[in-house]
């Protein structure tokens, strides 16, 4: 059963989209940032479903257990769009968008391809497991992605300040999600990582809502002060 | 063995990807020039703020109400701090150039909360303001 704590995380998740969400309109990063103003919306939707599906069935029903995997999977691959978002930002003077939208197109594809694979050479041959190995591959491949955004923007010298941070908090979030789902694999059934989920789950947009409000959009910054320091 | 694989590169990027995130937001912060009241209440002279200060300061900005948005990125620059209090602990002893870049991040997390006291400060002085001349 679920406590006061997991309760009040859930709420503080809650709120913490709702402010992201506001800020961001506030801002009037709906158009530039579209593709998160659909993520935090959809996290907020998701929210909401997984609370009443939990009222109605339970914390321990095949529903919730359901419902759980496929919206973070669903959620995943909106993220995913957000991480093509930023590429497209990044490499924008290039006019490669499309290249680049085409090239997310088949990775997802392939990911989505390998995990079917992998489920389908496994004795149990249950379709939710298929969507667990979805997510985590896809967390796994957004890691490695980022990452190579991120070395794209050294090596490009990229100075704005808004989607430096915008790229590494993606980049700790991916790498937070891809490295908990794997030890969940070496431990299972731990009780922890219900706490831990709700708290990563937060690291998002509150980075974001503190990027979008604090950091002014024309800001620049040269990479080299964030890649060696108080030069 | 693959989730083990998974788990060490996810925490080499984890790593990379935080302490980059906080080394932007510290270098967000140098462009901030810190305000006289600010200077004065948090006790910082000069534009160097040493390490050892960044407890006091988060005191402060602990008692000091927030405009919103910024709580995350003080957890974000503690833990960060605590980090490379370990690191000293660890290897600062080894190599004394390591505790001179420990010592240099460490000021770099107190300047940044230095900035964040603040605009806490001026958001608060605003407040009041506006308070006053409501009353008025």
């Amino acid at each position: 059963m679920l406590g006061p704590i997991d309760y009040s995380m859930w709420f503080a998740d809650f709120l913490v989209e709702i402010v992201c969400v506001v800020c961001l309109l506030k801002k009037r990063a709906f158009t530039k940032h579209f593709t998160i103003v659909i993520y935090v919306c959809s996290s907020i939707a998701v929210g909401v479903g997984r609370y009443s599906i939990m009222a109605t069935s339970g914390f321990t029903s095949f529903s919730y257990y359901y419902f759980y995997f496929y919206s973070d999977a669903l959620l995943t691959i909106c993220l995913y769009f957000v991480l093509m978002n930023l590429y497209a930002h990044v490499f924008s003077e290039m006019g490669v968008s499309k290249l680049v939208r085409g090239g997310a197109m088949l990775l997802l594809a392939g990911t989505a391809g390998i995990s079917y694979h992998m489920v389908a050479m496994s004795s149990d041959r249950l379709v939710t497991h298929f969507v667990i190995e979805l997510s985590q591959n896809l967390y796994f491949v957004g890691v490695v992605l980022t990452y190579l955004l991120w070395g794209a923007m050294t090596k490009l010298r990229e100075n704005r300040t808004h989607l430096m941070q915008l790229v590494l908090s993606t980049g700790v979030y991916f790498s937070m999600f891809a490295g908990s789902y794997a030890l969940d694999n070496m431990y299972p059934n731990t009780v922890v990582w219900r706490y831990v989920f709700h708290l990563m789950a937060m690291w998002l947009p509150v980075s974001w809502t503190y990027t979008f409000c604090k950091v002014p959009e024309d800001a620049r910054m040269p990479t080299a002060r964030v890649l060696v320091p108080n030069r | 063995m693959i989730a083990i694989l998974i788990f060490g590169i996810s925490f080499l990027t984890l790593l990379q990807f935080f302490v980059s995130y906080c080394h932007s937001l510290i270098a967000e912060s140098r462009a901030y020039e810190l305000s006289e009241q600010g200077r004065e209440i948090s006790g910082v002279t000069g534009r160097i703020v040493r390490g050892d200060q960044f407890r006091r300061l988060l005191q402060l900005i602990a008692v000091c109400p927030e405009p919103g948005g910024d709580s995350g990125q003080v957890r974000a620059v503690s833990l960060y701090f605590g980090l490379l209090g370990l690191v000293r602990v660890l290897f600062g002893w080894i190599e004394p150039a390591v505790a001179g870049w420990i010592e240099s991040e460490r000021s770099g997390c107190a300047y940044l909360a230095a900035v964040m006291l603040d605009r806490r400060i001026a958001y608060n002085r605003v407040l009041m303001a506006r308070q006053m001349s409501a009353q008025l």
